[in-house]
């Protein structure tokens, strides 16, 4: 599934244009991106969040040689599935959401 | 941000839509990606990263209090892996 199968589900389901969902939709994903980009994390209650985390610089290793390099310290990107996601995928009755 | 507050940014910028239009589409992109991962499918969103489902297999387990073993079945976890625009911005590279 791509941003443009998403697209067509909204068309299809909620009834806007295409225009207006492709829209809403590139709205959506570049506001969470602007709000990722400034280590803000975002809560999505039944879905997951999206965690920004500071790492630590660390040595690791070239597999092919085997040679030692240093890995600078950096700021990752995190998703923690929400519980209800995780029941959703092993057919599991939905649990309540607690909030973190 | 929460997705209430998703929500209130995205009616701000689209003074053209009803603030509950927007909640429902908000609420309609994250159905379908659910629904997509629940049918072992995969999500790619360009520029911001893919959502794929993978296997855990079954293992015994230990209950931490009392030390019994127990089954544990196999699991589906979703898995995301973030993609190398949003990568970088939240690195600031």
């Amino acid at each position: 599934m791509t941003k443009a199968e998403i697209i067509e589900q909204i068309y299809e389901k909620v009834g806007f244009s295409k225009k207006e969902s492709a829209e809403i939709v590139e709205l959506v994903f570049d506001t969470m991106k602007d709000t990722l980009e400034k280590g803000e994390k975002i809560k999505i209650s039944g879905f997951g969040n999206f965690v920004v985390r500071q790492k630590r610089p660390r040595v690791g290793r070239n597999p092919q040689t085997g040679e030692e390099i240093e890995i600078s310290a950096r700021r990752v990107l995190t998703f923690r599935p929400s519980q209800v996601l995780k029941a959703a995928l092993n057919g599991e009755p939905i649990p309540h959401e607690v909030e973190e | 941000m929460n997705k209430s507050d998703l929500v209130e940014f995205i009616s701000g910028n689209l003074p053209s839509l009803a603030a509950r239009d927007v909640e429902v589409i908000v609420n309609t992109i994250f159905d379908c990606m659910t629904e997509q991962l629940q049918h072992g499918g995969r999500i790619e969103i360009r520029g911001f990263g893919s959502f794929e489902v993978r296997t855990r297999r079954a293992r015994l387990g230990r209950n931490p209090k009392t030390g019994a073993s127990v089954d544990v079945a196999e699991r589906r976890v979703p898995f995301f892996k973030v993609g190398k625009e949003l990568r970088e911005r939240v690195n600031h590279e």
